[in-house]
């Protein structure tokens, strides 16, 4: 650890430091500003517009993209794929991280932050799709910190209370899978109540549907995306086995990502023959859709097929991120661009600085904070004292 | 107050009927709710509307509002379409151009809350802080109240609105049909304050026979539509209009289909998965263990068979080898007594002659080779 203290104090003034640390000065203004001012001030937010980036970006879209721990348990663990074991850990990590930023978010999106737990200590509104999202966000949220904790606990030497935590594995991977299930689909399902307000090619009752199937897919493309970037900046932290599953994950996990995204297309263009929408695709809403539809979900399901066939690990990398920033779009589609579509335009919404401001701080946090554990707990190589689980 | 069994019974069945079923969220069932009996409304018609705002005026006085920027009597603020705010439940707009031959003049369109027979943001809201009233009233309960504004996302009328400027106690703002005055047996605020019966309040019951009278009563005058009927499941207010609703800023494509009916279906799916995924999980990994199991066992199995295989050729080569390693002894052996013989033979020979003797001793050496 002293070797750590070292290094640390004497790398402080990195670039990667410098520019983290105005994002966190600034985003810690602006959260004053916020807590002492009010939304008014800091968003564009309003009465037509009630949700903005930071529901559409911090919530839907970090939830989506920390689904890679939940996919990647459930294939180790419950499917029986051991060769992608050295995935789970940062899997699992970036799933913690992603979950915890999105409950800060919530604190900066809500008028009254302080009642969050009102829904489940005053009164139950077990009609609102809402209720299921808030109980099973904080559910799976305690599920991941207990199935991130044995990293931790080798980490600190607990190894009494980590031989307990691993052995409840298989039981909080199934109750993980059936939470991620539930609130995955059910932030589509947020959707379905405002027909009137979302654009008939977003609006479809298969909404749940589309957000579980594609949190998969933002799950598997992150676990790439993830390692890629660890092994950028982490490659001194992996252990051999760590280095040598990272290709067999990549193309194990492109492969199915390649899959998942064929079947995203088919139910999406069941959709669209469910709802007769056909027509609406010859407009301007009907052109981005297309985009969106061919050129992030057919694009990369074919661009993953070929990088799978070829083996080519750097075109699966690069298809990994796209199909993150295709998530992304779509997430924001629809709670943003298609969202209030029928308004005029002086009545739509387009984000304060501010806003930004705080969405930008808080993934920095997260980067910060996955930095920090990384080069710390036994995330990227497996603890010599310890046995694999 | 005594409870009776027969009294307690009928609650706990009320209880468990509507945690249960719920009459908000119904959807697959031939359940129809069609608002509570006797509940109350108000009729608008816009044929009578004179664009006064007093209903705004009676509104702001009896919620003690904050006072507006231009006062109640500039009409100027009519060239502007408005919405509801946080300190406006109502407003009234203005449509100049109409298609109805027989109007002379603008139209108005007032809006408020249409508190809806079964309202989405009742149904949205996820620490139930609206109720609908029996009287009628959809009412907000700022106590509870989170502000995650999920009902402003789910409200079809655009009506709630947020204090999105106060930092500590920010509340959702809207229209509550004056409950607590209907309650009092008073009339809400912007009905007693209109001056030409724009505004009918009344049982909603009541309201639908007189809006029919009086569209069948004078039909060129109305469209044959009463908006709010069937709108989103049915609203409290009702609207009479004199030009199709789209020309007054009313969306006619938002169906009849009630809020809660909405989103149902999708809740249907949280038991089927809360109960389904885990016997379908544990099976995968049962079966994935049990594919482990036995593709260990075949390994194991295939790996011995090999061993044995091994062995066993092994065994066959080594049987092979001592054997011929034996016939090399046994004509080692012959060769040497063969050798022997002869060198016993030679000193007899000996005599006979040398060379001979030596081509005799190599001939039999290079047979042996």
């Amino acid at each position: 650890m002293s070797d750590e203290a070292a290094t640390t104090s004497k790398s402080l003034f990195t670039p990667f430091n410098m520019v983290a640390g105005i994002i966190v000065i600034l985003g810690l203004i602006v959260t004053v500003l916020r807590f002492t001012k009010g939304l008014g001030p800091v968003t564009n937010l309003s009465d037509y517009n009630p949700w903005g980036i930071w529901i559409g970006f911090d919530l839907l879209v970090g939830v989506a993209l920390a689904a890679g721990g939940f996919v990647t348990s459930a294939a180790v663990y419950i499917f029986g794929m051991k060769k992608y074991h050295a995935a789970v850990r940062p899997a699992i990590l970036t799933g913690f991280l992603g979950y915890a930023l999105v409950v800060v978010a919530l604190h900066y999106d809500v008028g009254r932050p302080w009642r969050l737990p009102y829904p489940f200590i005053m009164q139950q509104g077990t009609t609102s799709l809402l209720f299921e999202v808030a109980a099973c966000v904080a559910l799976y949220l305690t599920v991941l910190f207990i199935e991130f904790s044995p990293a931790a606990m080798e980490w600190l030497g607990l190894k009494r209370a980590r031989s307990i935590v691993v052995r409840l594995t298989l039981l909080l991977t199934i109750f993980g899978v059936i939470l991620s299930t539930l609130h995955q689909s059910s932030l589509g399902a947020l959707f379905l109540i405002a027909p009137a307000k979302l654009h008939p090619l977003w609006y479809s009752p298969y909404l749940p549907v589309y957000f579980f199937v594609s949190a998969i897919i933002a799950g598997l493309s992150m676990v790439i995306f993830e390692s890629t970037l660890s092994h950028q900046y982490f490659a001194h932290k992996m252990d051999e086995t760590h280095l040598k599953e990272k290709d067999t994950v990549a193309l194990g996990f492109g492969k199915a990502a390649s899959l998942v995204l064929a079947g995203y297309f088919i139910t999406k263009v069941i959709g669209i023959s469910a709802g007769n929408n056909w027509h609406l695709l010859a407009t301007h809403y009907g052109l981005w859709y297309l985009v969106e539809l061919l050129g992030f979900v057919a694009l990369p399901c074919f661009l993953y097929a070929v990088g799978v066939r070829d083996k080519n690990i750097k075109l699966i990398r690069w298809t990994a991120a796209w199909t993150v920033l295709g998530i992304m779009v779509n997430r924001l589609n629809i709670s943003l661009v298609a969202f209030n579509w029928h308004l005029p335009s002086s009545e739509r919404y387009f984000p304060h600085w501010m806003e930004i401001v705080i969405s930008v701080f808080l993934v920095t946090v997260g980067i910060i904070a996955f930095r920090f554990i990384v080069t710390r707990m036994p995330i990227l190589y497996s603890h010599p004292d310890y046995e694999d689980h | 107050m005594s409870i009776t069994r027969r009294k307690f019974l009928s609650w706990l069945g009320a209880a468990t009927a509507g945690t249960t079923l719920g009459k908000t969220a119904s959807a697959a069932s031939n359940k129809n709710f069609s608002g509570y009996p006797n509940s109350m409304g108000v009729l608008f018609d816009n044929t009578r509307c004179i664009g006064c705002r007093k209903c705004e005026e009676g509104c702001n006085t009896v919620n003690e509002l904050p006072a507006p920027e231009l006062p109640f009597d500039d009409l100027s603020i009519l060239e502007t379409k408005r919405r509801t705010t946080a300190k406006a439940y109502t407003i009234v707009n203005r449509y100049d151009t109409v298609s109805n031959a027989r109007v002379k003049g603008p139209l108005y369109r007032k809006v408020q809350c249409n508190h809806c027979l079964e309202p989405a943001c009742a149904s949205a809201c996820f620490v139930r802080a609206f109720t609908k009233t029996p009287k009628g009233a959809v009412i907000y309960d700022a106590s509870v109240c989170v502000g995650c504004r999920y009902c402003m996302i789910a409200c079809p009328f655009e009506i709630p609105t947020y204090e999105y400027d106060e930092p500590l106690t920010p509340r959702v703002m809207k229209c509550t049909l004056c409950s607590p005055r209907i309650e009092k047996g008073l009339l809400p605020g912007c009905v007693q304050a209109c001056p030409t019966e724009a505004l009918t309040f009344g049982k909603r019951t009541d309201l639908l026979d007189l809006a029919r009278q009086r569209i069948a009563k004078f039909p060129d005058r109305y469209v044959d539509h009463i908006y709010g009927e069937n709108e989103m499941g049915g609203t409290s207010w009702l609207y009479l209009s004199a030009v199709p609703y789209e020309e007054v800023g009313m969306r006619e494509d938002l169906g009849i289909t009630p809020a809660p009916n909405l989103t149902s279906g999708a809740l249907l799916g949280v038991p089927i998965v809360a109960g389904l995924w885990p016997v379908l999980l544990t099976g995968i990994y049962a079966m994935s263990k049990r594919k482990e199991k036995i593709a260990n066992q075949e390994t194991a199995e295939a790996v011995a068979a090999a061993i044995e295989q091994t062995n066993a050729e092994a065994k066959a080569k080594h049987a092979k080898e001592v054997e011929q390693m034996q016939k090399m002894k046994q004509k080692e052996i012959e060769n040497a007594v063969k050798k022997a013989l002869e060198e016993a033979a030679k000193p007899e020979a000996e005599d006979a002659s040398d060379t001979q003797t030596e081509e005799a001793d190599k001939k039999p050496s290079e047979e042996d080779s």
